[in-house]
């Protein structure tokens, strides 16, 4: 009984069970990509959150890339092209 | 007080929502950008371009999303403040202000990387967290197919 009252996070939240937050950190383990933490079933969840927010960070960091990129490619190309050419990508 | 029960959460988390498919956020993004060029190309430095681009990134990944997530609603928000204006919020809408106490730095982390996430319970936040990936990862996905195609088309001509 105490274990689970030093791992629910909130008082008073009702009762958030340790399986219901391994469920959870399953599912955001499955959306990172399977580079970083490797094959194996039993991660961390130590390991789960630190991939996460490394992985969030270098999506910022190619968000600014891919902007500054963009933003280039604005000045010098035909926008209408461009855009025929993704949205010819995307239906196919 | 506003509070949201577990069972809230986990219904949210089945029901897709019809904005967010893949050729849906792809035009939203095409049009941002056609509005971004139409500003005048060489009246801004390529910074501030790049700035507004990014913002449009996140605006329309925000808006696909829609407003069943709290991350999408913490980053229209922050898009879309403008100082000054004083708008007062509808008293309907309760939200919990206070930043929940950190005792894990992990979890610290996650709430300052993932928008809206200081103030939600830990498995909202999880729930949030993986959201938030799925849709960013989407979003850098796309913006290098534009990349990609636009540097094609600059390569043939």
């Amino acid at each position: 009984m105490s274990t689970r009252r030093s791992r629910s996070r909130q008082a008073g939240a009702g009762r958030i069970t340790d399986e219901q937050i391994d469920d959870l950190m399953s599912k955001l383990q499955a959306i990172l990509p399977e580079a970083r933490l490797g094959r194996n079933d039993r991660v961390s969840a130590a390991k789960v959150l630190q991939e996460a927010c490394g992985y969030i960070r270098s999506l910022h960091r190619e968000m600014d890339d891919l902007s500054e990129r963009l933003s280039e490619l604005l000045s010098t190309t035909e926008m209408s092209s461009a855009q025929a050419a993704v949205v010819r990508s995307l239906l196919m | 007080m506003y509070r949201r029960s577990f069972k809230d959460t986990k219904s949210s988390l089945g029901s897709p929502n019809p904005n967010f498919s893949k050729p849906m956020v792809a035009l939203r993004f095409l049009r941002a950008l056609s509005l971004v060029r139409c500003s005048g190309p060489g009246a801004r430095s390529p910074s501030y371009r790049a700035r507004g681009i990014r913002r449009a990134a996140y605006a329309c990944m925000a808006a696909s999303a829609g407003p069943r997530r709290a991350w999408s609603r913490a980053l229209l928000r922050k898009i879309r403040r403008r100082p000054g204006r004083g708008l007062r919020r509808p008293r309907a809408v309760i939200r919990r202000r206070r930043p929940v106490g950190g005792g894990d730095p992990l979890e610290v982390a996650l709430r300052r990387l993932v928008p809206g996430g200081g103030c939600m319970e830990y498995c909202r936040l999880l729930e949030e967290a993986a959201d938030y990936v799925k849709c960013l990862a989407m979003q850098v996905r796309l913006m290098q197919t534009i990349v990609d195609s636009a540097s094609h088309v600059n390569s043939i001509d």
